[in-house]
């Protein structure tokens, strides 16, 4: 049984030690280290590493590149943001609106009722579902309608950025009914609970770590099943795989709709956690930072895109505040490297250089494996990422 | 729509069919482009926007040296700013090609990160040599104004200049890619690359070309977009979802389906921005297209080649 845990959910003893370091990092060192505005960015930082994740299962293994991650992130940020502004509306706070009981910036779009897609928000219950529910039901039909078609590669990025801006657009345009560009702001309680004292911050940034330490293990699950292979096929030559008898447009939904979901929890997080959720945060640039994130990281390293996820934060926020003119170049150049010449990330550095270094085999012995599973497999497929559909057509 | 009159309802679809048409060419230059550079040679550029803005920043940059040092040569100097849009935008495309893409053939996806990656760089170098603000050029009196058929229909030369220019490029690649031996090259390239090279066609040199020309047509885009608005560091990214749009509405690989879906989505986009706000026609344009799209992954002009 314990062996099994390790296995599936850890990654084998390897897995094991690396998710324990990303622990000891997010759980120990980050909550002793930093003040708590601090500790408050990084648990931001650490919403964003839920969408990494995501890509990690739906782009690095199943080959798919979805430029509107965004989307499920904002689509559980604003369920979660609509329960909270709900409830910070009360008639009392609200008193000296024309209409009190509504969300303010609903006043001041002379709507006179609540809309009835927010009525169900007022329940806890369904807004927790909702987060889970509504991006897999979104997911669920996009991955239908394209899926099934065989839509993939290149088409499947730019409709997902599409609808990235569709969403935007519409947001920002339904000010009355979404708060508009500014988004939903000055939410309060849960439930009654204050979330903006110093104690909730801390217990929502560790709900957060755990969560995201969750989610990994999750995947890690996922991704070392049948399925998991079947899906790193897929990527490979997905004519073999279907051929062999497989329905390719399944797997490619599910996986979809789980990244969709991981993705959406990290949304609410940020919500509770930031305070507020705006169209900013799920648009085309968001979606493609999370790209950035999970391409830093590595696309095949559930664990690596987590700490390329805080490494381009920590730079993006300390860039902008001593050289915010350098930041775009230095972004715009990183991704250029990246993509270049280190396309498996920080992980991909990692397994290639400093898991080799002798005297890390010596006192660490538990690093010290011939050559780990997740390395061989990224190896494998970076030769066979190659084969993208357009590559093929190009040749054939 | 009862508040209006049979003869209004009509100058205002005369009209706002005239803005769309500003916009289906700046659009359509753009997606040639794309289309040239995705279609042909599978290469996602997400920094074709970006080329749009350079040959629109060099318009500018050519009318104020134009306006400091030969005033009296103001009424011309567009045409050479075309020209000059061109070259700019294609050198730096050549050069891309050069540092950038040719690396990344074979991971077609990973072309739309690095090129992203560039868009940024370039964004950010605008902002550092222009400013923030958006600028424009100072235009020539003749293209100022506008026509008048009737009493309540204003047709603006702007307008009309854009699209002949447009349609002057969209014959140029139509002759360029079907009529002449450069085109067969990258027809014969695009379809069997190997086998291309066996029988002495230079299909690194095509590669090489190809990009530069899709990048030039978007330069001349800029070139063109400065009559009809300003520009800034940004603008670019504005359009360059649109533009991908279009292409693979279009079907990637077909000249015709590419002018059709520029066409459409303009005029649709326009004529629907008059009756509700502009942000629900976009909304509703490009959700149509995604819709189309579920039921014809493969664009309305599909390329019949097997693949």
């Amino acid at each position: 049984m314990m062996n099994f845990f390790i296995e599936r959910f850890l990654g084998g003893k390897q897995g094991a030690v690396a998710i324990g370091i990303l622990a000891l990092l997010i759980l120990v060192i980050f909550p002793l280290a930093l003040d708590l505005f601090r500790l408050n960015l990084v648990g931001k930082y650490l919403t964003f590493a839920f969408a990494a994740v995501g890509l990690v299962l739906l782009w690095g293994y199943g080959g798919i590149l979805s430029l509107g991650q965004g989307v499920f992130f904002g689509l559980g940020g604003y369920a979660m943001a609509m329960f909270l502004k709900l409830e910070a509306s009360d008639p009392e706070s609200t008193a000296i609106q024309t209409t009190p009981g509504i969300p303010d910036f609903m006043d001041w779009n002379q709507l006179y009722e609540l809309p009835w897609f927010w009525v169900p928000f007022e329940s806890f219950t369904f807004t927790l579902l909702a987060i889970l529910v509504l991006p897999a039901l979104f997911a669920y039909i996009i991955g239908v309608a394209m899926f099934k078609r065989r839509v993939g590669g290149v088409y499947f990025a730019i409709i997902t950025q599409v609808i990235a801006v569709i969403l935007t657009v519409l947001i920002v345009g339904q000010q009355g009914f979404t708060g508009g560009i500014n988004g939903i702001t000055d939410l309060r309680t849960l439930n009654g609970w204050d979330i903006r004292t110093d104690s909730a911050k801390y217990i929502l940034y560790f709900i957060n770590a755990l969560l995201l330490l969750a989610v990994i293990m999750i995947s890690r699950f996922v991704l070392t099943s049948k399925f998991g292979r079947l899906l790193l096929a897929m990527k490979d030559k997905e004519d073999r795989v279907r051929f062999s008898g497989y329905d390719v447009s399944n797997f490619k939904i599910f996986i979809f709709c789980l990244s969709a979901v991981i993705s959406a929890i990290g949304g609410a997080m940020f919500t509770l956690q930031v305070g507020f959720m705006s169209p900013s945060l799920l648009g085309v640039v968001p979606s493609i930072e999370m790209v950035i994130f999970a391409a830093v990281g590595g696309r095949m390293s559930l664990i690596g895109v987590v700490y390329g996820t805080l490494l381009i934060n920590f730079g993006k926020t300390g860039f902008s505040e001593t050289f915010p003119e350098l930041w775009l170049f230095f972004m715009g150049g990183l991704f250029i490297a990246v993509v270049m010449f280190f396309p498996n990330g920080l992980a991909g550095i990692y397994n290639k250089y400093v898991s080799k270094l002798a005297f890390l085999q010596r006192y660490l012995p538990a690093i010290k494996l011939p050559k780990s599973k997740a390395d061989t497999q990224s190896n494998a497929s970076s030769s066979a990422s190659t084969s993208d559909n357009a590559a093929e057509g190009a040749k054939s | 729509m009862g508040d209006f009159t049979f003869q209004e309802l009509t100058s205002i679809l005369a009209m706002q069919g005239f803005v769309g048409i500003s916009l289906f060419s700046v659009l359509l230059l753009m997606a040639l482009g794309l289309a040239i550079i995705f279609g042909q040679m599978g290469v996602i550029n997400m920094a074709h926007g970006e080329f749009m803005a350079l040959g629109a920043y060099t318009t500018y940059m050519l009318s104020m040296f134009t306006r400091t040092h030969y005033p009296e040569l103001m009424p011309y100097y567009f045409f050479f700013a075309i020209i000059a849009s061109f070259l700019v935008a294609g050198i730096v495309g050549y050069l891309t090609e050069f540092a950038l893409i040719r690396h990344l053939y074979k991971r077609p996806l990973d072309t739309l990160l690095a090129t992203w990656g560039l868009s940024l760089i370039m964004q950010q170098m605008f902002r550092t040599f222009f400013g923030s603000r958006e600028v424009s050029p100072a235009l020539p009196d003749w293209l100022m104004g506008s026509w008048m058929p009737t009493d309540s229909i204003f047709i603006p030369i702007n307008g009309m200049f854009v699209l002949g220019l447009t349609t002057v490029v969209t014959f140029a690649v139509y002759y360029l890619m079907y009529r002449s031996s450069w085109g067969l090259n990258v027809r014969a390239t695009t379809q069997n690359r190997v086998m291309s090279g066996a029988v002495g066609i230079n299909t690194k040199q095509v590669d090489r070309l190809t990009f530069a020309l899709g990048c030039g047509i978007a330069g001349i885009a800029g070139a063109a977009f400065t009559t009809i608005a300003s520009t800034g560091p940004t603008t670019g990214s504005l359009y360059i979802v649109d533009t991908f749009m279009v292409v693979v509405f279009g079907g990637a690989a077909s000249l015709f389906g590419t002018i059709a879906s520029a066409f459409t989505i303009a005029q649709a986009q326009s004529i629907l921005e008059f009756f509700i706000s502009s942000s629900m026609a976009k909304v509703l344009t490009l959700l149509t297209l995604i819709i189309i799209l579920m039921i014809r992954p493969e664009g309305l002009f599909a390329s019949k080649v097997r693949k």
